[in-house]
């Protein structure tokens, strides 16, 4: 399963670690929905934790889409929120 | 759903859009190592702002520094001068100075995080472009197989999402540095306005009132000391009104006093000089006021980036 760290760069973890993860972005979306900004903080660093540790970041030269995507490192609730409603408004990160 | 598998999708929707115009998946290969070459340029670009965006920072912290340094001073002049409330303005000018440098620091730590970032997503970038540059004519090549087709796929598909991420990057840097741009514009609004500046502005009229109490400070003062010299000392009582300072009638122990509070240099209490030494130390004095907050903020200047946002910075100057 390949994970991508936005801005970060992609990690290739076992799918045995799907599980555990969907726990921790359970926690990172409840943050979100109920505006907990540290909460929201504290499950995003331990997501990215749990995918650098856990996994083995894929070698640059191999091109390869990821499954599960992960905020930015330091991003605020404010700025995933705006990152999720970006979908349907404007285009925040077209290069 | 969860965040992560939204986030994919947003992801992919803007991969796509950066490639929707190409169908040919041999096309898109060519494209999408030009657009990797254009994205390298940006990011590179991106560095260097974000270096800038930090240096201003830094030079606006140790403008405001010399700034919180002179105030720190005036406010002591002020006190020697027995105007308390010249001195309260200054220090509440220097307080403010201190609340501006704590907003710097925040942003200062927020754009050396962006800066490490983007600095990582650059040496990525390089390595993909290069790996890119070597596989693309190999996939070209072998492109009529329908495994390579699901191959080229794939691999355009990891290199339109990379691309969106570098990207979002991007865009996240820039937006660090709008925001810093937009707090650095208030604060050279602030100091141009006079609020957070030293009270020396040849139109501040607090100055004005300093500087006209210190010389008729200065005025009594030697007038005491000629007294003093012609007529044995004593009398002073007809000094002229209005100074502000009433030690000035107490005769030479008032006068040490006086000279103490206002000049605080080395000799100037020493009341049996003559009156023309006294004046040279009232000049030096003057000059010292001018010349000394400068060389303090210059002394900020070479400090880490700790001491820069804070005013205890230059609590060892004091």
């Amino acid at each position: 399963m390949i994970v991508r760290i936005l801005g970060g760069g992609q990690y290739e973890l076992a799918d045995s670690t799907a599980s555990e993860l969907e726990t921790l972005d359970a926690k990172l979306n409840k943050a979100l929905e109920n505006g907990d900004e540290a909460e929201f903080a504290g499950a995003l660093s331990q997501l990215i934790d749990k995918v650098r540790t856990s996994g083995s970041p894929v070698d640059p030269g191999r091109f390869i889409p990821s499954e599960l995507t992960v905020p930015h490192e330091g991003s605020t609730l404010a700025e995933v929120r705006e990152l999720l409603n970006s979908a349907d408004s404007g285009e925040p990160g077209e290069a | 759903m969860g965040v992560m598998k939204r986030l994919t999708s947003i992801v992919q929707a803007k991969a796509n859009k950066v490639m929707d115009r190409v169908e040919d998946p041999r096309e898109t290969l060519d494209l999408s190592y030009e657009k990797q070459l254009e994205q390298l340029q940006q990011v590179r670009r991106g560095v260097a702002e974000v270096a800038t965006a930090r240096k201003r920072i830094e030079l606006q912290a140790t403008q405001l520094q010399q700034s919180a340094a002179k105030l720190q001073d005036q406010a002591r002049q002020a006190l020697g001068q027995n105007r308390e409330d010249l001195a309260r303005e200054a220090l509440s000018r220097r307080a403010t100075i201190g609340t501006q440098l704590e907003g710097l620091k925040s942003q200062h730590d927020q754009l050396v995080a962006q800066q490490d970032r983007l600095t990582a997503t650059l040496q990525t970038l390089e390595a993909r472009v290069q790996a890119f540059r070597t596989q693309k004519e190999t996939l070209k090549a072998s492109y009529t197989a329908a495994q390579a087709q699901t191959n080229i796929g794939e691999a355009v598909a990891g290199i339109s999402e990379s691309m969106s991420d570098t990207g979002m990057a991007m865009q996240r840097a820039q937006d660090k540095i709008a925001q810093m741009q937009a707090r650095a514009g208030a604060i050279d609004e602030l100091m141009a306005s006079g609020a957070l500046t030293d009270l020396s502005g040849s139109t501040d009229p607090l100055q004005a009132e300093l500087d006209k109490t210190s010389q008729s400070n200065q005025v009594d003062l030697e007038l005491a000391q000629l007294k003093g010299q012609l007529g044995g000392g004593t009398p002073t009582s007809s000094l002229p009104a209005g100074s502000g300072t009433e030690d000035a009638d107490t005769g030479p122990n008032g006068e040490t006093a006086q000279a103490e509070l206002v000049a605080d240099t080395p000799g100037s209490d020493e009341t049996a000089q003559p009156a023309s030494q006294t004046a040279a130390t009232g000049a030096a004095d003057t000059t010292g006021a001018a010349g000394a907050p400068p060389a303090e903020g210059q002394g900020g200047e070479g400090e880490a980036d700790e001491g820069l946002f804070s005013l205890d910075g230059d609590g060892a100057q004091q």
